[in-house]
């Protein structure tokens, strides 16, 4: 094991002289507590680590021990349902109130193993072994990056901890290896997969604006920008819960605890719609709050995206969040001016935008090692100072990301949430997902969604020239289309992550909502061209019910859209009627 | 506590506030350290950095007439603790935590770190307990639960200490038992006058048993100004997780604070971040901010409620805007309201309370409490966009519905946001159904059948 001496510290960062042999992003630990800190800089005698705890009280002449790898986490069944620090170390209860600097060592649970091929089987990184039942069904792989080998003993069905061997192998040339139900992988490497694949089908998120008008593909990656309290941390939280992905890694980077308390109170008391598990048994936790270490924030997002590519290795559909990633590139302009690089705009080193790149493009929908179908979703909230997009963060993050949600503040003020506004936002994966709509029966989604989109665009217009000439001045056609953008906004866009009928928006519900929506735009436009005035149409009974139609018409009441349909035909043929009958 | 070790020499060399020093003994990173210089007189630092020859110390005070051979150096071989124990409300204390109000040294029980230790999310509890404040634009529009942190974001000549003032006074909880509160104010880099009135205003009702003051001057150095609410968060702290007491910490002014941080960093020769502040200016507030909060099993709470005066009453500067990502919403003064007479002149829409939604509504207030704060904020916000339009047309040309919103919108604040006394969450409930009233029922779009039907007596076609 290589050895060092602390020459130098200020701060995170340290120098510590050698004779051994360290490697840049080797894993170290630091004086008596053994802090857990990471190799960033080499000289032919020295080099320079940060270290991701608070450094109090180390000095010159204290030991720094080479792990031999790279910053790595241990991966494993354990980690599900769990709330862990960014560095993958579980935060338990049992710790105690306050976070104390050093080694902590979690729980020694055990988890019922089950072996899924026998003895002599030839294996290959990547494929699976065994299983393990709870806290759901997860599958064991041979790590990636194993040599091929024929399983010469295998575990028996029963309980196991991370660490015990469940598997031998036995490789070409006579050299054997043990499996354990846990392995460790380096964060700042991507996994390996076989193939990449396109984006086919979406992440049904369960809320109308995003599914309808901005949706997100398996696979695919999201910004969600926003000035504070725009509502950044409830959305993510909503797609924490109600997201169709198998697995969500939520991180909270830089972020408030209280948040991370939320999630906590409200997850286990909430059951997935689509399996009726408690939704904490798919999600993991992982918690740098921002007064935790800034060194160990940087590291929190790869521990992060590292922890959602072990889960798409078995198969799954993961949906990564991230809040979010300004504190991210904070702690990156934070490390680096303690280095002394020279900063790029506003500070930030000049490798900001390659690193972006780098994280988001580990986002995909993959064939993994042993053929089967996985993705990993990131959605990174931005938290831009002043609400400014031109900042560097959101403008290099626009480059890297093909969806694009942004919070607009007048929204939020008007507790219109989510406040996503409409002009601003856009999706690239609308072209793929169309084909998974249609299929879903409703055929006309493309045409319905553009619609909408018009529709808000012109009242953007429309509202501008009525500043100037007042509202009663406009044609009845535009005074129309004032009255269904509005409607568009109340009934399918304003969804309330607090009401429990209306939290989560199913895709059936969705068309529902939408093809209403959209017959009453059609009714009132033919009515309006028929002479009605649109004040008439403001004041049908319907209208009050379409506004709250989210609300009033939660999931068990699908059928019962339907049926307005006819309400809606009788009360615009009962105005045609009043204007056939005026004399 | 005795020094462990005293250097008659060493300085090598003074830049700023830092001393470099010969290493001629053991300490480590972050010690606390004592510098003497030919007078006698002492100035606390840290260690800032070491390496294997020199040492450097940062001196949180100012380094004036600090000498190369005469000064003495003092090494504490700890970071910097506060003593705390029974004894400490009710009593006075300048930057460093030493009793200023001549009284003898609070009897320590426990040593303390200034700098805290962040608390475990995994047993964070999620702040629950509404806190009846007696202030409608809060209480009923965005409300304070303990164990939040909730700024009021103001400017310089706006009435913020009286509504600190009103708010610590009248805060109260609904259908529980007290339990035992406890205040803590903290100035930093105040006048002598906010000081005295907040002071006069605690003894006047009372509550100066209950209170524990730290004061860091206007003219007292700016490095001790970022000690000082460290040294009042680590009595806070005692006080709620030791003694189990529920702590309301009033801190005044942020924008000091943030000055100091600015000053400090340019001394040190960091590079800048916006405006000259340094690019750590967010982990170092949130060091503050994140203190406050419920710890599960434990039975006190640390509620904070900083005040921070937005230079040129800019929402988005850096101070304000960071300040608005770490806490858990804000409290949005504004001038023209106060210029109307209106107080507290709470400008509602930019006001945010984020644990509204955990600390309102059934089982914790009123059912229908959020449905009616919703409500009123739609329709406030619809009365700022019709008064946008009114004033480029002239409200005559309005058409009917929108004139009856802009009515509505100068009743909210007449009425709900401007109040002379105190007024429970009902009477503020009560008013805003009453201005809920002026409106047709059918742009109540966020209210059910039934809530229309209860409180406004209306008919929903």
């Amino acid at each position: 094991m290589s050895e060092a001496r602390i020459r130098w510290i200020s701060g995170p960062v340290l120098r510590a002289g050698t004779q051994d042999v360290f490697h840049v992003h080797e894993a170290v630990a630091v004086g008596p507590s053994a802090l857990l800190g990471e190799v960033i800089k080499l000289g032919p005698d020295d080099f320079v680590a940060q270290i991701y705890e608070d450094t109090t009280g180390l000095k010159p002449g204290d030991r720094v021990v080479g792990t031999g790898q790279a910053l790595s986490v241990p991966l494993g069944p354990g980690i599900l349902g769990t709330i862990c620090d960014g560095l993958l170390r579980p935060l338990l209860a049992a710790d105690g109130p306050f976070i104390r600097p050093g080694v902590r060592t979690g729980g020694a649970r055990r988890f019922g193993f089950e072996p899924m091929v026998p003895a002599g089987t030839r294996v290959q990184s990547g494929q699976a072994i065994g299983r393990v039942a709870s806290p759901r069904p997860q599958l064991c792989l041979v790590p990636p990056g194993t040599a091929p080998g024929v399983v010469r003993w295998m575990a028996p069905a029963g309980e196991f901890s991370g660490t015990e061997p469940i598997c031998r192998l036995e490789h070409e040339g006579g050299a054997s290896s043990e499996i354990a139900l846990t392995h460790s992988w380096p964060v700042r490497e991507s996994r390996p997969v076989r193939a990449r694949l396109a984006i086919a089908g979406p992440m049904i998120t369960g809320q109308r604006i995003l599914d309808t008008l901005f949706p997100i593909g398996r696979g695919s990656r999201a910004a969600l920008p926003g000035g504070f309290g725009t509502g950044k941390t409830v959305l993510q939280e909503a797609l924490a819960k109600w997201s169709d992905a198998d697995i969500i890694v939520y991180v909270g980077c830089g972020e408030r605890g209280n948040e991370m308390s939320e999630v906590l109170d409200e997850l286990p008391k909430l059951q997935d719609p689509r399996s009726g598990r408690p939704l904490m048994e798919r999600t993991v936790i992982i918690a740098n709050t921002s007064n935790m270490p800034v060194a160990a924030r940087e590291a929190s997002i790869y521990t992060a995206i590292t922890v959602a590519e072990y889960f798409r290795d078995q198969g799954l559909h993961v949906a990564l969040m991230a809040d979010s990633t300004s504190r991210w590139a904070e702690a990156l302009r934070e490390v680096s001016g303690r280095l002394g690089e020279l900063p790029g705009e506003a500070g930030y080193p000049a490798y900001l935008s390659s690193r972006l790149a780098q994280f988001y493009e580990r986002a995909g929908r993959v064939r993994t090692l042993a053929g089967s179908e996985g993705s990993v979703t990131i959605i990174g909230a931005i938290s831009p100072p002043a609400g400014d997009f031109t900042e560097p963060v959101t403008m290099h993050t626009r480059r890297c990301v093909r969806t694009f949600w942004a919070l607009d503040r007048g929204r939020a003020q008007a507790r219109f949430y989510p406040a996503i506004h409409p002009l601003q936002s856009y999706s690239g994966d609308v072209d793929a997902l169309a084909r998974w709509w249609q299929a879903q029966g409703n055929p006309d989604w493309s045409a319905q969604r553009k619609r909408l989109l018009e529709l808000l665009e012109a009242q953007v217009r429309l509202e501008r020239m009525a500043r100037i000439v007042g509202k009663d001045a406009l044609p009845p056609a535009q005074q129309l289309t004032l009255l269904c953008a509005d409607l568009v906004n109340d009934a399918i866009l304003r969804q309330s992550s607090f009401s429990e009928t209306d939290r989560y928006c199913s895709p059936q519900r969705q068309t529902e909502i939408l093809s209403l929506v959209i017959r009453f735009i059609d009714l009132a436009q033919g009515a309006v061209e028929a002479g009605v005035h649109p004040d008439r149409i403001g004041e049908l009974p319907l209208r009050r019910t379409l506004q709250r139609i989210g609300e009033e018409f939660g999931e068990t009441r699908i059928a019962q859209i339907r049926a307005l349909w006819k309400q809606l035909d009788s009360e615009f043929s009962s105005l045609s009627r009043e204007r056939v009958d005026a004399p | 506590m005795r020094p462990e070790l005293t250097l008659e020499h060493g300085v090598q060399r003074i830049e700023g506030p830092l001393l470099f020093l010969e290493r001629t003994v053991e300490i480590g990173l972050n010690a606390r350290v004592e510098v003497i210089d030919r007078d006698g007189r002492a100035r606390i630092g840290r260690v800032a950095a070491l390496d294997e020859r020199t040492f450097t110390i940062e001196v949180l005070e100012s380094t004036l007439g600090l000498g190369v051979r005469d000064t003495q150096v003092r090494i504490w071989n700890e970071p910097m603790l506060f003593g705390v124990g029974p004894g400490m409300l009710g009593r006075t204390y300048d930057s460093i935590g030493q009793p200023t109000d001549g009284g003898a040294p609070v009897p320590a029980v426990r040593r303390m770190r200034i700098d805290g230790l962040a608390i475990n999310p995994a047993v964070r509890a999620l702040p629950r307990d509404f806190i009846e404040t007696g202030v409608s634009a809060i209480d009923l529009m965005n409300s304070l639960v303990r164990g939040q942190k909730l700024p009021l974001f103001s400017g310089a000549g706006l009435p913020h200490d009286r509504l600190a003032t009103d708010i610590v006074l009248q805060a109260r909880l609904r259908h529980q038992a007290q339990g035992s509160f406890a205040v803590v104010f903290v100035g930093m880099g105040v006048s002598h006058d906010t000081a005295e009135s907040f002071r006069d205003a605690m003894a006047s009702s009372g509550a100066l048993e209950h209170t524990a003051m730290f004061l860091n001057l206007a003219d007292e150095p700016s490095t001790q100004r970022l000690l000082t609410p460290r040294y009042a968060l680590t009595a806070a702290e005692y006080l709620a997780f030791v003694e189990g007491r529920h702590v309301l910490v009033v801190m005044t002014d942020m924008t000091n604070y943030c000055e100091a941080l600015r000053e400090v960093s340019a001394g040190h020769g960091e590079l800048p971040s916006r405006k000259g502040y340094p690019g750590y200016m967010y982990s170092d507030l949130a060091s503050l901010y994140e203190r406050a909060g419920c710890i599960a099993d434990l039975p006190g709470t640390l509620t904070q409620l900083p005040i921070l005066s937005m230079p040129a009453d800019d929402i988005s500067h850096p101070i304000a805007d960071l300040t608005g990502y770490i806490t858990e919403g804000q409290i949005v003064l504004d001038r023209e309201l106060d210029r109307r007479g209106i107080y507290p002149p709470v400008r509602v829409l930019p006001s945010l309370s984020r644990l509204m939604n955990a600390g309102t509504g059934e089982g914790f207030t009123h059912a229908d409490h959020p449905a009616l704060a919703n409500q009123l904020f739609a329709c406030y916000a619809r009365a700022a966009h019709v008064r946008v339009l009114a004033s480029v047309m002239g409200e005559e040309s309005l058409p009917e519905v929108d004139r009856r919103f802009l009515a509505f919108g100068r009743e909210f604040e007449q009425r709900l946001v401007h109040q002379e006394g105190r007024r429970s969450l009902e009477e503020s409930m009560a008013i805003g159904w009453q201005l809920l009233r002026g409106l047709p029922v059918a742009e109540l779009t966020r209210l059910t059948r039934r809530q229309i039907e209860q409180y406004l007596g209306g008919e929903v076609p």
